[in-house]
């Protein structure tokens, strides 16, 4: 059986006025019908990873990778018409925050619609009844009145849900959700957390969770990434996340408060320059 | 116990909605204060009303023995409180320099020694004097915080309103940023205000902390009470469980 998704020795590279930055630098995995976590600090590449997967990556941006597949369709040397067909229809992609990232003059309604139309041929009423049951799978209690709101009208932990809908509606194999709730509340995150985590696993498909919050993404994936400066430092079970090896592993797991523990000062990242070697 | 700073029934309204009703707190000398709450609840709020940049309509506020109404703040006002915000890219000048940035707050005070108050300023928060002419979008977010606390203590301030310092930063640069702050505190004698969604991060800093809601406060509880689970609301239970991470069902 292929897996999923492999990725092998991808590089993503910025060219700026001071010479090429390496944002990603050989990041490899395969992927299976699992849930991965890709943890790291700002500027460690997890985003562009997943970014330069879905193809998304700025087009000044220059891409290369030994094998970058999805499933046995080689991604990086397809036709533009073909990866587009692939964006939002087999492989979506939850993003931060839903205040930036849902269209702000649609109401929430065609922009499902409009995702599914883009992939299927269904008539209006059936793409209708399609966002309307998707609505009441990520728990809108009323999805007649959500359907005809604008995303301003919403709240931050309805806009998301309403971008999981969106993003789920044609019944993608892989999902990359970039950060989805770190821009929620903390009361909220757990609610949208658990309607992902209920959905993902009924439609049994790959999902890479990108966040920056170690303990989060353990909690929720089978397997953890840990990048640092563009690589791969670590790769952990995630039940296994007390025998970290690495010290930035160590370092992420140490430094944060918890309430109990009386630890003044916080051991803090002793960063050594080998690390981003 | 003095009173560094005491709040009585303040109401803040916008137009018809209340962003605070009827808060009184009580946050005493050299004591670190948390306040806790979703967004919305009017955390924010609080504190800027308190600093003169929210007015507000009914109440009393009383900092270190002297009284202050809902907008006039004079200069000896800002002496004793000054505020360091959430985001450390919006709130520097992206425009002036380190050195400008930290120079504006003495010129205005009239201090006379500023070559060595800045330069000092900046080795009190770890940035060596080769930040001194930098502008803001040449350092990092960490710095920038680090930057806005130098701003903020340069002044030699007695309370200090503290609006989510670390929520836009990384884990392991939180930590640096806690230290810092807990390290000016112990050398400066300074009362705290301290708000954040995160409780850990409250209960690390925070002797006693106020929970709030919908611009209430639901209750006030000491950090031990966290630890044992001794709180009576509802609302501070479930903030508890968020904070403990997700749990699968």
């Amino acid at each position: 059986m292929t897996a999923l998704l492999t990725v092998d020795d991808l590089r993503v590279t910025f060219p700026t006025r001071t010479g090429e930055v390496q944002a990603v630098r050989g990041v490899s995995f395969t992927l299976g019908k699992e849930r991965l976590g890709i943890v790291g600090e700002s500027g460690s590449g997890k985003s562009q990873t997943g970014r330069a997967i879905m193809g998304l990556t700025p087009g000044h941006a220059k891409i290369t990778a030994k094998k970058l597949a999805f499933g046995d369709r080689d991604l990086l040397n397809m036709p533009a018409a073909e990866r587009r067909d692939l964006r939002g229809k087999k492989v979506a992609m939850i993003l931060q925050d839903p205040k930036y990232s849902l269209n702000p003059v649609m109401t929430i309604g065609r922009q499902i619609v409009e995702t599914l139309k883009t992939h299927e041929k269904v008539s209006g009423s059936e793409a209708k009844a399609r966002a309307l049951a998707m609505l009441e799978a990520v728990q809108i209690r009323d999805p007649q009145r959500v359907f005809d709101l604008y995303p301003h009208e919403v709240s931050g932990g309805m806009g998301q849900r309403a971008m999981i809908a969106m993003m789920l509606v044609c019944g993608p194999e892989l999902l990359i959700a970039d950060e989805p709730t770190s821009a929620l509340d903390v009361t909220v995150q757990l609610e949208v957390l658990g309607i992902l985590d209920k959905l993902v696993a009924e439609r049994g498909m790959g999902l890479i969770f990108i966040s920056h919050d170690l303990r989060l993404v353990s909690s929720f994936c089978d397997r953890v990434i840990v990048m640092y400066a563009g690589r791969i430092v670590e790769e952990l079970s995630s039940a296994n996340l007390a025998e970290a090896q690495h010290p930035y592993t160590r370092g992420l797991l140490n430094c944060l408060p918890t309430i109990g523990s009386d630890r003044h000062p916080l051991p803090v990242l002793d960063r050594k320059p080998e690390w981003s070697l | 116990m003095t009173s560094a700073l005491s709040i009585r029934d303040m109401v803040v309204t916008y137009d018809e909605f209340n962003a605070l009703n009827h808060v009184s707190l009580d946050v005493g000398q050299g004591e670190s204060f948390g306040i806790v709450g979703e967004s919305g609840s009017g955390k924010s709020t609080l504190l800027r009303a308190v600093a003169g940049l929210a007015t507000f309509q009914q109440g009393t506020l009383s900092v270190s023995g002297r009284s202050y109404s809902g907008r006039h703040r004079d200069k000896e006002f800002y002496r004793t409180v000054q505020m360091v915000f959430q985001d450390p890219y919006g709130s520097l000048h992206p425009r002036q320099t380190v050195d400008r940035l930290l120079l504006e707050p003495l010129v205005i005070h009239g201090f006379t020694d500023v070559e060595t108050r800045i330069s000092r300023a900046l080795d009190e928060v770890g940035l060596g004097s080769g930040f001194r002419f930098r502008y803001s979008h040449q350092l990092s977010g960490g710095q920038r915080q680090r930057i806005a606390i130098a701003r903020a203590l340069i002044l030699e301030p007695k309370i200090l309103l503290l609006d989510e310092p670390t929520s836009a930063l990384d884990a392991s640069i939180q930590a640096e940023i806690l230290n810092l702050l807990e390290q000016a505190r112990r050398d400066r004698n300074l009362t705290f205000v301290m708000v954040s969604h995160d409780l850990g991060v409250i209960s690390h800093m925070c002797e006693r902390l106020a929970v709030m809601k919908n611009g209430e406060v639901v209750e006030t509880v000491p950090r031990k009470a966290l630890e044992n689970r001794e709180f009576s609301a509802d609302y501070t239970r479930q903030l508890l469980v968020a904070s403990e991470g997700f749990r699968r069902s």
